[in-house]
């Protein structure tokens, strides 16, 4: 397998900036978890000018975990699908986000706000969950307990797996990656 | 008329979910073991790996597969010579939910208003029931535990019998390549052909009940999921959609009578935990 390349948060501009789509990283460090509820709440909390939580360099995790079993830190906790946060990615880049993590395709409009503030987009596995959590070293609820899986946890994770999808310079695996591999398949091929 | 109490329905149902959570079905662990040795992208390959660890952890340590544990789907059979006493049947199909999703450590994803509220009940339920009334005293309950980003992916489409099974391969095919990523390939693809705009995605639905490798009973349908299958993998979405060979692992199709005037085509994906199981009583 390729070498996995060690990164470590928060991410300053120049950091952020460096990752090419396609590469496999071992994420350690403090990132935030956030899904649907909680970004629609944090975008009200910018525009209000009380937001709970300070984004500069951050790395929001699309995530929603399920509740831990006794003797765990966490329950499983994949990625959620990216997409559903596209209405506010842009507003919390401006704010000084940094990084992304979840599954899926983003709008164009996300894709080229990554090079307009420099940011990135990775991708963990989808529903490999339960290999996931066993990353995840502390879990915190700092923000909107009343969202219940939706609240927002902070998370200490150690060699936390993820593919750079899309990069601050235009790249995108998911683009990218299934052209090498689409093939002509025949129509009907026994008839 | 044969009596059975309600509280063997719940206690079915709750073990019926916390096993479907926690333990990748065996077709579906060979399927994705046979994946891994005939995907040509590296980095899929990898994919395919973690998700087979991802199984082995969930199944030895009795966690969930994935955080999200599903909408809680149900289908019952029922005898028309059973008669149900203990209580009101639905009440004990919520309960056998209700407690899977609880003592299980399984996630609750289900909000009570859909559009203004979204509060979630807390427990997942209430589960979605499909009753079929049929011949006989046994009771069969068949159920999946379905995620919905998945679901999300899935469509309907009110076709004509002009557009014939070329037509329907060409929307399977185009349904599959707009969740490109989204649905967690490798996807299994259930397709419902016929009836009306209710029943065609049930029948979609029903359809990723089926064990993987088990062809559709008509020939023509099933040489139609190999046609299908073919063309989604040779789409190269490949395993999370980083690129490669494996993008579905099966395609079901069922079919129903339908009116001369339609035909009714719906695609419901499911992404490669694939959780669903039956029990009789």
């Amino acid at each position: 397998m390729t070498d996995r390349r060690k990164v470590e948060t928060p991410f300053d501009e120049s950091r952020a900036r460096s990752f090419r789509c396609g590469e496999r990283i071992l994420l350690s460090g403090v990132i935030y978890t956030a899904r649907d509820a909680a970004h629609k709440r944090l975008v009200a909390a910018l525009d209000g000018g009380e937001c709970p939580l300070d984004l500069a360099g951050q790395i929001l995790y699309y995530a929603g975990p399920a509740p831990a079993a006794p003797g765990h830190v966490i329950g499983p906790v994949g990625p959620t699908t990216s997409g559903r946060m596209d209405p506010y990615t842009v507003r919390l880049l401006q704010a000084g986000l940094r990084g992304m993590i979840g599954k899926g395709i983003r709008s164009p409009q996300v894709l080229s706000a990554l090079g307009d503030y420099g940011a990135v987009y990775f991708g963990a596995t989808g529903g490999a969950a339960a290999l996931l959590a066993r990353c995840v070293r502390s879990c915190e609820v700092v923000a909107y307990e009343d969202l219940g899986p939706e609240a927002i946890r902070r998370l200490v994770v150690v060699d936390f797996p993820l593919v750079v999808v899309a990069d601050s310079r235009g790249g995108d695996l998911y683009a990218e990656g299934p052209l090498a591999f689409r093939t002509e398949a025949k129509r009907h091929p026994e008839v | 008329m044969r009596e059975i109490d309600v509280a063997r329905v719940a206690g079915a149902l709750k073990e019926l979910f916390v096993d479907m959570n926690v333990q990748i079905l065996p077709d579906v662990k060979e399927a994705l073991d046979q994946a891994k040795a005939e995907e040509k992208s590296e980095l899929g390959r990898a994919v395919l790996e973690d998700l087979i660890r991802n199984a082995s952890i969930a199944s030895r340590e009795r966690i969930p597969l994935c955080q999200d544990c599903g909408l809680a789907v149900i289908f019952l059979e029922v005898g028309q010579e059973v008669a149900f006493v203990g209580g009101s049947l639905k009440a004990a199909v919520n309960e056998g939910v209700r407690q899977a999703y609880g003592e299980g450590y399984l996630r609750k994803s289900v909000v009570t208003d859909p559009l203004f509220d979204r509060n979630n009940s807390g427990d997942n339920t209430p589960a979605i029931v499909h009753v079929d009334i049929v011949p006989g005293d046994g009771v069969r309950i068949a159920a999946t535990a379905k995620g919905m980003g998945s679901e999300n992916m899935s469509a309907l489409a009110m076709m004509k019998a002009a557009d014939g099974p070329e037509g329907v391969v060409d929307f399977v095919v185009e349904t599959v390549r707009r969740g490109g990523s989204n649905p967690c390939p490798p996807i299994v693809v259930g397709v419902g052909i016929g009836g009306n705009f209710e029943t065609a995605p049930l029948l979609a639905k029903k359809a990723l009940l089926r064990p993987l490798e088990s062809p559709h009973g008509d020939e023509r349908y099933g040489q139609l999921e190999r046609e299908m299958l073919a063309r989604i993998n040779a789409l190269g979405i490949g395993p999370a959609g980083y690129g490669g060979t494996t993008t579905a692992l099966a395609v079901h199709i069922e079919t129903a009578p339908t009116h001369i005037a339609g035909m009714p085509v719906a695609v419901n994906i499911c992404c490669h935990a694939c959780r669903h199981g039956e029990v009789r009583l």
